[in-house]
């Protein structure tokens, strides 16, 4: 064959959402339709567009029913969406189930199988696609040894603890080497040390092996850690996209500011500007006993350890603050407030 | 001087006081247990131990007077005679089919029950599946002497269907057939199946239904079609619920001396043979020695089930 003029590329997105659109429910006969949303149905995902590059570790973030799941879901091939496309590495899988998908999930219940042992359980995906035994056990095994399990192989599920579980899970949907893997809240039934423990293993399985991870929590401390970018959902929709520092630094709305690290929202008539709102981090506010500044009085304080936060009053405005617990305050204490001008960010309404 | 902090002696002990029944929880727990222990003690196992030793009584041919001697005779001619072998080998040939039958059958009914039904609707199927059950088991088992009769319903038709011909080859077909279906083992055998269905649908619907939803996802997640997942994922997990259903249908057709006596060829099941045999026979040691037949069979047909896994995943 002679050259051709494009070079045999490897699809740069793993993930492309157009307008995709999932609603629950059943719209009665006669029911009135109001605007888009029709009497009767819920949008659980409502014109979604997403872009995800192969490698990245993309997080949803959001509150509860905001729609994380259903995404998950349908990307999974779960749940059908009621319009929209969907391209996995630059196919169309819109119509397709999700054994035909090249997307292995790790639910929030783990969903292993409990006539199986783990060794079983790991090695599925090979079995169903009749790779011979000694092949799949060993390739299993190998799976178990990064996951830390080995010693476990002959167990069954149910003889073991829930990080255990989640970590035969994870093993699991890693055994056929996926191109994308989507994980629903993986670490929700974990302790705190070992979630970070976790936190930490699953960003150092998906740089070594250069899956595309889909993380789905609502917990924003674990995605400003791990993720390379983030979508922040709000019912159904994407509030805003980016990277951990863009949505931390900057964000866009008072959703944003608020579910993202729990910034003030404060008018621009408080702060001395014209109008609008502007989002102030907590830990950029100063705190004074005297001196210039905002005058505020203290509502609440509470003791986080290495650092107190201050529950605020100003104008009628309630404002947070953190402050180093070496400093001592008292509620009903009145108190200054100053901060950078810099650090205020506008927000859209 | 004790620090202050240490618990005092009286509350490391704090079930000391209180009260008894909480202080000793083995004494709440057996109070609980013992009418049904004694039901299934005294009355159910003691009965079956009389059983046993009954079948060892001797029996004079001559006299008919059941004599004290022990023997093992009446056990023994279980297996020998010819005649009560061909009544234990026909019962459980009859259970077995009975059994297979209703697995295949039920199966797929539990299946759609299980996970194409929700709410009010899986109710309405529950309640259509157990509804023969409501009616009188005589009664039942009567209307389809009537249905299988040689002028009933079925008969009338395949006439009217032009089929006459193909039933009448059925009922020439060597050990099924007879001269009626109301009067062949294939009639029997419908009629079991009929009567035992609920038996079997029911706990394996039961076991389908405990199959959480997201483990059939996942195994499509991983590549299985849906093929795949039945077998190695739905399959293995409803079987505990097969073998319950089957453990019911085998042993109540093992046991059952009205249908094989209402519809069904001339020989005897075992239930007949117990029937008969403690009755006009009066033979009352043999009459035990049959009975015990389905109870060992069933105790051998778990601990086989058992064997090959069929509880493992309890
Ligand atoms: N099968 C369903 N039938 C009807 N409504 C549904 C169904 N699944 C989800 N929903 C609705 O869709 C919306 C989004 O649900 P989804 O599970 O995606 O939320 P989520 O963001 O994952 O929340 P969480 O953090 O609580 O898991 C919710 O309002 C929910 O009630
Ligand atoms: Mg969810």
């Amino acid at each position: 064959m002679t050259a051709t003029l494009t070079p045999p590329s490897i699809p740069s997105l793993a993930v492309e959402l157009r307008g995709l659109v999932c609603t629950f429910g059943t719209v009665k006969s006669g029911t009135v339709k109001s605007g888009t949303v029709k009497f009767g149905t819920v949008n659980a995902v409502d014109h979604v567009d997403l872009e995800i590059r192969a490698g990245e570790f993309y997080s949803l973030l959001g509150p509860s029913g905001s729609g994380k799941t259903t995404c998950l879901r349908l990307i999974g091939g779960f749940e059908r969406p009621t319009a929209g496309q969907i391209r996995l590495f630059g196919q169309d899988v819109t119509g397709q189930p999700p054994y035909a998908r090249d997307v292995n999930t790790v639910f929030q219940d783990y969903a292993l199988f409990p006539h199986m042992s783990v060794l079983d359980n790991v090695a599925y995906a090979l079995t169903v696609r009749g790779v011979d035994k000694a092949t799949r056990n060993k390739r299993a095994g190998e799976l178990l040894e990064l996951v830390k399990l080995s010693a476990f192989a002959s167990r069954r599920p149910a003889q073991l603890s829930g990080g255990q579980r989640q970590r035969v899970a994870l093993a699991r949907a890693l055994v056929n080497t996926p191109k994308l893997l989507l994980l629903d809240e993986p670490l929700g039934a974990l302790d705190l040390k070992l979630r970070e423990a976790m936190q930490t293993e699953l960003r150092s399985i998906q740089q070594s092996l250069g899956i595309t991870f889909i993380y789905v929590t609502h917990d924003q401390g674990e995605v400003l850690s791990m993720s390379d970018r983030v979508a922040v959902f709000r019912d159904g929709r994407i509030e805003q996209e980016g990277t951990p520092q863009d949505l931390y630094e900057y964000p866009r709305t008072a959703f944003v500011a608020d579910f993202v690290g729990g910034a003030n929202v404060l008018p621009g008539a408080l702060v001395g500007r014209v109008g609008g709102r502007f989002a102030l981090r907590p830990e950029r506010v100063e705190v004074s006993a005297d001196g210039p500044g905002l005058n505020a009085s203290i509502t609440s304080v509470h003791y986080l350890g290495a650092q107190t936060r201050l529950e605020l009053d100003a104008n009628g405005v309630s404002i947070h603050a953190l402050i180093a617990s070496s400093r001592k305050f008292t509620p009903g204490q009145t108190v200054n407030l100053r901060w950078d001008a810099a650090d205020l960010r506008p927000l859209e309404d | 001087m004790a620090a202050p902090f240490l618990p005092k002696p009286s509350l490391q002990k704090p079930a000391a006081h209180g009260p008894l029944l909480y202080r000793r929880p083995v004494l709440a727990l057996l109070l609980l247990l013992v009418p049904p222990l004694l039901w299934l003690g005294v009355l159910y196992l003691g009965s079956l131990l009389g059983l046993l030793v009954y079948s060892l009584y001797s029996i004079d041919d001559f006299t008919g007077q059941v004599g004290n001697v022990l023997t093992l005779d009446t056990l023994k001619s279980l297996f020998t005679a010819p005649s009560n072998v061909d009544v234990i080998v026909r019962t459980v040939l009859m259970a077995l089919i009975v059994t297979l039958a209703c697995a295949v059958i039920a199966f797929p009914v539990a299946y759609f029950v299980a996970f194409h039904t929700r709410g009010p609707r899986k109710a309405l199927w529950v309640l259509l599946i157990t509804l023969p059950l409501w009616a009188s088991y005589l009664v039942r088992v009567y209307a389809w002497r009537l249905i299988l009769a040689q002028e009933g319903v079925i008969s009338w038709v395949t006439a009217k269907l032009h089929l006459s011909w193909l039933l009448d080859e059925v009922l020439r077909l060597p050990v099924l057939g007879g001269p009626s279906l109301s009067s062949s083992y294939l009639g029997m055998f419908l009629v079991f199946v009929y009567v035992w269905l609920p038996f079997m649908i029911l706990p394996i619907q039961a076991a389908l239904e405990r199959v959480p939803r997201s483990l059939i996802q996942a195994s499509a997640d991983l590549g299985a079609r849906p093929a795949q997942t039945f077998r190695r994922v739905i399959l293995p997990l409803a079987v505990p619920g097969v073998a319950a259903g089957s453990v019911f249908t085998f042993s109540l057709t093992l046991g059952d001396y009205i249908i094989p006596g209402v519809v069904g060829a001339p020989g005897f099941f075992i239930g007949q043979m117990v029937y008969t045999q403690q009755g006009t026979a009066g033979n009352l040691p043999l009459a035990a020695a049959f009975s015990l037949v389905p109870i060992v069979i069933v105790g051998v047909y778990l601990a086989l089930a058992r064997k090959a896994g069929a509880f493992d995943a309890l």
